[in-house]
């Protein structure tokens, strides 16, 4: 059977190249990075260069790169960690409605500590308004973070102008870019951005290693505690063969993110001019074109989102519905709902995301398996 | 080509079992973990709704290497199971959420769906038997006398019963606990479940009390002039036939005989006064025959664990059944569910009125 990747917002394949970038360190240079002799030293060399690397990239300083464990981790130490170490200035935080949850959670964490979170709508489209978000800033506002793009329906915020009027308001604003590193292009210094999720496995990269990118001078409290790891900020043994891939697959996703987004975009487009002929009431969530260059996500009609990703599975078409996290649960998409859908179309929701590897075959196929279930006549 | 089957795994002994044998019967097998239902955040263990549930169906899935999902069922179940057993003991009446979650989620809802993904049939564990004669597909009893499960599947329609598969209608319980040992399915000696999967230690009163929000409603116990007798805690604490917890004392066996809901009060009185020599049965389901047209002797269950008995069925015009027995019986109970047996055939079944 035909085996078709269309859930590269789940997760990518490690390049090659980052895996061979990584074998050295899993093999000789075992050494630990915070280790004096030689061993240790080559460690340390490989997360330094690497760091210079990925800051380059971003065009920040290194010093303002910090490995973690996860784009999870980085979320949840941007919002705990800048919370605390700034709550003299106010515990009154400001994010949207549609965050992944690994930043929701940490809201919600610190709301039942003591700070006050809003939760800022979206449009139909899963666009933040920028006049809704400031009207919400108060004094004692300490934090912004609002993601880049979303993961379920692609929409990329107006990240820009979020920025300048954090900076107009001094408010430290934060972006979970998770989604959006290797499919557009991030001058974080140009962006003004102050800190900034990201996460391997999204652009090629292994599993298991992600970075917060902080501007220099910003305060942060230890998410984690114990060595002096991280300039004294992230305590842990560094996951040294992870950050030197990392670095490996940024290098590659970036020097051809113009193939990419072009690739990506000609499939997108055709998938959605195609893919609503199939049946009468399908339904495409988020902006038509302030999308992310792979994203589609269709709430199709009559047929559950569960019955029909079972479907897809059966006929070798990896896809997924609402976000890969809440698969267990089979809890409405809190982002298609928040972007007013009804619950029963939220629940009818399927993301495809394409991937480097996938073609016009491809997606030819999908577009065969879709006739194919809606064709069965129990489908009333 | 192979024929499609969706079996419903709930990660227990039975249906793990059930879904080996499919697939040595030669067919497409797609196990299915239907997700029904979640008491908030805590998982209880062993429950049929619970994420360890879930592992022990993926589990026994992978070793059986087939296809494994979970599929949500959360808002049907929750309407037409949790409500009407919620319900239905608010009325005074104590339900059987085991059948309506056959009758409206696992051989309906569950059906549609797997027809709607191509499946030819479903399955589930229950130890009972589908034949086909002439036209007509009947509900048998299944080989294994004390597991059998005929009980709750008397709403099977026609079309229900076409599309399904029992595949342990002529296995015994200890050769299937024998067959996943030797298949090494880690549930081969997994307990079976006992209580309605969805309540707790048997506390069906805190249950009712915490979904519904119904504020305390004490009320009297009287006997059948009328006299009180003592204090209630709320009629869905109690059962025909009830006779532990009633926290009265008269000196002789006293038990609870008929629960008046609108009045709030509970009827007690002594073993004479639980016994009936006939009942009212009504939302009839025939299986053996299309509507029942004269009087027709049967065997009846009064409920799961009943004796079965000698009953003549007397057909009372649209939808209702009177059904007189041959001894009186203790404890008819309305809200149950009163199942008919031509020998080894289920002839069809009511709720009790």
């Amino acid at each position: 059977m035909k085996k078709i990747y269309l859930d590269h917002a789940a997760t990518t394949r490690t390049r090659p190249e980052a895996i061979e970038a990584m074998l050295p360190y899993l093999n000789n240079f075992y050494g630990n990075a915070a280790s004096i002799y030689e061993l240790g030293r080559q460690s340390k060399k490989a997360i330094e260069t690497a760091r210079e690397k990925i800051a380059g990239l971003f065009n920040v300083q290194p010093k303002e790169i910090f490995f973690t464990s996860s784009g999870t981790e980085a979320d949840n130490w941007a919002i705990k960690g800048l919370a605390y170490a700034n709550q003299k200035k106010g515990k009154h935080i400001i994010t949207s409605k549609i965050e992944h949850h690994a930043v929701l959670h940490s809201c919600q964490f610190l709301e039942k500590n003591g700070f006050e979170v809003t939760y800022l709508p979206v449009n139909s489209d899963g666009l933040i308004s920028i006049a809704d978000l400031e009207k919400a800033i108060r004094k004692d506002t300490v934090l912004i973070s609002i993601m880049f793009a979303n993961n379920e329906v692609g929409t990329i915020q107006p990240v820009s102008e979020i920025a300048k009027l954090a900076d107009r308001y001094n408010i430290i604003f934060h972006t979970d870019a998770v989604q959006v590193v290797g499919n557009l292009e991030i001058d974080a210094n140009k962006l003004s951005l102050d800190a900034m999720s990201i996460s391997a496995h999204k652009f090629g990269g292994p599993k298991g290693v992600g970075a917060l990118y902080l501007r220099d001078g910003i305060k942060i409290e230890n998410l984690l505690h114990g060595g002096s790891q991280e300039r004294d900020l992230r305590a842990g043994t560094q996951n040294v063969a992870g950050i030197v891939a990392m670095a490996k697959a940024l290098e590659l996703a970036i020097n051809d993110l113009k193939n990419h987004q072009h690739k990506l975009t000609l499939l997108r487009d055709r998938a959605i001019l195609e893919i609503p002929k199939i049946t009468k009431g399908i339904k495409l969530n988020g902006h038509r074109e302030k999308r992310l260059a792979g994203n589609i996500n269709f709430s199709f009609p009559k047929i559950s989102g569960d019955s029909l990703l079972m479907m897809l599975d059966m006929k070798g078409i990896a896809a997924s519905s609402g976000s890969a996290c809440s698969a267990l649960s089979i809890e409405p998409s809190h982002v298609l709902l928040a972007m007013g859908l009804d619950r029963q179309m939220a629940k009818n929701a399927i993301r495809f995301t394409f991937g480097d590897e996938n073609t016009d075959e491809d997606l030819d196929y999908l577009l065969a398996v879709l006739r194919e279930i809606f064709s069965n006549t129990n489908i009333l | 080509m192979k024929k499609k089957v969706m079996i419903g795994m709930s990660g227990g002994v039975d249906s793990s079992v059930a879904a080996a044998l499919l697939k040595e019967q030669g067919y497409d097998v797609v196990g299915v973990t239907m997700q029904i239902w979640q008491d908030g955040k805590k998982e209880e263990n062993g429950s049929c709704c619970s994420l360890s549930a879930v592992d022990d169906a993926r589990r026994v899935a992978d070793k059986l290497e087939i296809p494994y999902y979970v599929l949500d069922f959360k808002e049907s179940f929750e309407q037409k199971v949790i409500n009407y057993f919620t319900e239905e003991y608010l009325k005074g009446r104590t339900p059987n959420p085991c059948i309506a979650c056959n009758r409206y989620i696992k051989f309906d809802d569950f059906l549609k769906r797997a027809l709607e993904m191509g499946m030819d049939y479903i399955a589930t564990g229950h130890y009972a038997s589908v034949v086909k004669k002439d036209d007509r597909y009947l509900l048998k009893r299944s080989a294994s006398l004390n597991k059998d499960q005929t009980y709750p599947l008397y709403t099977l329609t026609q079309e229900q019963l076409a599309h399904t598969i029992f595949p342990l209608a002529s296995y015994e319980k200890t050769k299937v606990r024998e067959i996943a040992a030797k298949l090494g399915l880690g549930v081969a000696t997994k307990p079976d479940s006992q209580d309605i999967c969805f309540v707790s230690n048997h506390d069906y009163a805190g249950f009712i009390e915490k979904q519904t929000g119904v504020p305390n409603q004490h009320g009297n116990f009287i006997d059948k002039d009328g006299k009180i007798l003592g204090r209630h805690k709320g009629i869905y604490h109690y059962t025909i036939g009830q006779r532990k917890g009633l926290g009265i004392a008269t000196g002789k066996p006293i038990f609870v005989s008929r629960i008046n809901a609108e009045k709030n009060e509970i009827v007690l009185g002594d073993e004479k006064d639980i016994l009936s020599n006939s009942l009212i049965a009504g939302d009839l389901n025939f299986i053996a025959v299309d509507k029942l047209l004269e009087p027709t002797k049967a065997t009846a269950k009064i409920r799961y664990g009943a004796k079965e008995v000698a009953v003549t069925i007397f057909p009372r015009g649209k939808d209702e059944v009177e059904v007189v027995f041959d001894q009186p019986q203790r404890a008819v109970t309305n809200g149950q569910s009163i199942v008919f047996y031509q020998n080894e055939i289920v002839l069809g079944g009511g709720i009790i009125k």
